[in-house]
């Protein structure tokens, strides 16, 4: 029984955790359907949106603000500055790229990585700053069913309750709304959707707006779990695996995908990485991801390529 | 008037397919050789400025010449045969490693027998060369998915290995001979009983390795394989029907750039750092060298040195210049400054020339060859 009770417990937190990197993903996926840029400057916008946030709302509170509205004024700052960059992207860098291959793109999403880490940091700090966005104590379930009972955190849940409504959210914007609809254009075929009116530009700084803004939800999620800090950037890496396995243009299947990888990642951990020397989570995701893609090379859920010479 | 090719007749065979066709590119590659291979030394020997220090061959040709011959590798999977690669770092940790392992000497247990498998210490010279087989090894068992998977796709399953090795030279004790910090030492480097232990001495080993290395893979690339695998750069579906084997075209592409990239990890451990940590060969170096390749442009070799250059110094540059003007700033806002200087002038370089610098050779070739007209 007390074996049962671990692997539910495991399975649970690895499943919840998946989620949270599946909120990571949401914005690659975004950037990726609309334009076909692979954003690895995701990581560092959750970075600045954390920094903002954080520390926009200690000003303010200890200015003398109370706690609601420093919170909601730091969100606004935030969300604000989020904006501007997607403007200051779209317009100094990706306009200038246009019909450029998506190496040179990808590339140069790692250039505005560089330039976002550098002056977050310059601007707001580089220390730890803790976060206290949602409850981080535990609730302990099944008291009865198992010894001792299994352990969540609230946090976790928070966050998982969040993607949901984020994907929601998404889907009505993506199936329902003009703007939703003339970026399914832009993502089949940028010239075509150019020749029938669609401001590809407009369309890039909107979709660059709500990575930003994804980002600083997801920045909320893992600034009350790990502190806003600089190695909150590496989230990027962690969120890469769940796209492949889900497919780069599929927001059903980051979440698949992280669940997969959460799961699997915590799985491994508890029960296969005493045997080889512990830390597996490191690359565990990888080499999942990996064998995906042997079998499905367009992940589960992303749309098959058909080439055509 | 200087620089063209009218009058230069071709009358044989080997001229025909001569690396430089032109007698001034000749020329000028003649002074290019003996001046780095006959004027440095002799500088730092004398040790007459620029050289009257060590510092320049230590902190910056060593690396730039080592760095080259990874571009150059990375390169060859890059940008002729178009597959997208960000675990390059791994593979220098391979053929650092495994060279390090060769060096020192192997110990195997077997299950037959008590005593286990062991080999003997072997000369670093061999041991180099293996540490390159065993990456180019473990660069055809990565390169197995690129089979299936295209782009960007293939760019994260190379991420894997990368992850993988890092991992595994971080936790498996047996690479690192059980030292308890898990940092190495290299073996001392000797050739043929003559001990390298000057900076001289291994500039030079590092400039033969790169002038050898260049000179194979131009070579290459000019032949039979090297055009299958710009064939399949260019459209794989096209190649394919054309009777070129995607199969042996891209896996042999993933050895020889592995096998060059093994060669310059095992150069970056033994000549330049001489004793490293486990994560000297991050996703960090990974991406430089991709920056390098990309920045220095696709699918040339003339381009891989300056884009080894220009990653290598320009953070030296950017950390140098603050403290010329005597501002008063802390190291921490120097490294952030440095990573927006750094991140917005690969930008502005993709935006100006998303080419690279072989491309703006190019250019200034066309340019000289006209002059002093303008047409």
């Amino acid at each position: 029984m007390i074996f049962i009770g671990q692997l539910v417990e495991v399975l649970l937190g690895g499943l919840l955790a998946g989620v949270l990197y599946s909120l990571v993903a949401f914005g690659f996926v975004l950037i990726y359907k609309a334009s076909r840029v692979f954003n690895f400057a995701q990581g560092a916008m959750v970075l600045l949106a954390g920094l903002a946030l954080v520390r926009a709302s200690n000003f303010l509170s200890s200015s003398g603000a109370p706690l609601w509205l420093a919170t909601l004024l730091g969100l606004m700052f935030a969300g604000a500055i989020m904006v501007a960059c997607a403007w200051l992207i779209e317009r100094l860098v990706l306009r200038q790229l246009i019909n450029q291959d998506g190496l040179t793109l990808f590339m140069a999403t790692i250039g505005v990585t560089f330039i976002m880490e550098g002056a977050s940091q310059l601007v707001f700090g580089s220390d730890v700053y803790p976060l206290r966005f949602y409850p981080t104590d535990s609730w302990f379930l099944f008291e009865g069913a198992f010894p001792g009972g299994v352990l969540v955190n609230k946090l976790d849940v928070w966050g998982g309750l969040i993607a949901g409504l984020l994907v929601a959210l998404l889907a009505v914007f993506f199936s329902r709304t003009k703007a939703g609809r003339a970026l399914r254009a832009v993502a089949d075929d940028h010239a075509a959707a150019q020749s029938i009116g669609i401001p590809i530009g407009w369309i890039w700084f909107v979709v660059w707006s709500a990575a930003g803004l994804i980002a600083l939800v997801a920045a909320t999620v893992w600034g009350t779990k790990l502190g806003v800090q600089y190695s909150i950037t590496f989230l990027a890496l962690k969120a890469l695996p769940v796209l492949i396995i889900g497919g780069f243009t599929s927001i059903p299947g980051a979440i698949i995908g992280g669940l997969i990888v959460g799961a699997g990642e915590k799985l491994a951990e508890v029960f296969l990485g005493p045997q080889i020397g512990g830390g597996i989570e490191y690359w565990f995701a990888y080499v999942v991801a990996l064998f995906v893609l042997l079998v499905r090379p367009q992940g589960l859920f992303g749309e098959r390529h058909i080439a055509r010479i | 008037m200087l620089y063209r090719e009218t009058g230069q007749f071709k009358s044989s065979y080997a001229e025909d397919i001569a690396i430089f066709p032109l007698y001034q590119d000749r020329v000028a590659i003649k002074l290019l050789l003996l001046a780095t291979f006959l004027l440095i030394p002799f500088l730092a020997k004398f040790q007459i400025w620029p050289l009257s220090t060590d510092y320049l061959l230590r902190a910056i040709l060593i690396p730039f010449l080592v760095l080259s011959l990874a571009a150059i590798g990375v390169n060859v999977l890059v940008g002729y045969c178009g597959q997208v690669s960000l675990g390059s770092g791994a593979f220098m940790a391979i053929g650092a490693y495994c060279a390090y392992k060769f060096g020192t000497g192997i110990h195997l247990p077997a299950f037959w027998s008590e005593a286990g498998i062991s080999i003997p210490p072997i000369s670093p010279l061999l041991a180099i060369l293996l540490g390159g087989a065993m990456s180019a090894v473990a660069g055809i068992l990565f390169g197995i998915p690129s089979l299936r998977i295209k782009g960007l796709y293939l760019a994260v399953a190379t991420l894997a290995a990368q992850f993988f090795f890092d991992w595994v030279f971080l936790r498996v004790k047996w690479f690192t001979n059980y030292t308890p910090s898990g940092s190495v030492n290299a073996p001392t480097l000797s050739l043929f009983g003559y001990e390298l232990s000057t900076s001289v001495d291994r500039y030079c080993l590092c400039l033969a390795s790169v002038t050898l290395g260049a000179f194979c893979v131009k070579n290459l690339v000019r032949g039979n394989i090297g055009r299958q695998w710009m064939a399949i750069r260019d459209m794989d579906i096209a190649a394919e029907l054309m009777g070129i084997r995607p199969y042996y075209a891209k896996l042999s592409a993933f050895a020889v750039s592995s096998f060059v990239i093994g060669i310059s990890g095992a150069l970056w451990g033994f000549a330049h750092l001489g004793s490293w940590e486990p994560l000297a060969f991050s996703i960090d170096r990974s991406l430089q060298l991709l920056f390098m390749v990309i920045i220095g442009g696709m699918g040339s070799i003339a381009g891989s040195f300056l884009g080894a250059g220009f990653i290598l110094i320009l953070p030296i540059l950017l950390e140098t210049v603050p403290s010329q003007f005597g501002l008063p700033v802390s190291t921490e806002v120097i490294a952030h400054l440095q990573s927006i200087t750094f991140g917005g002038l690969i930008c502005l370089l993709l935006i100006k020339e998303p080419r690279g610098f072989a491309r703006l050779i190019a250019l200034f070739r066309q340019k000289i060859r006209l002059w002093p007209f303008p047409h």
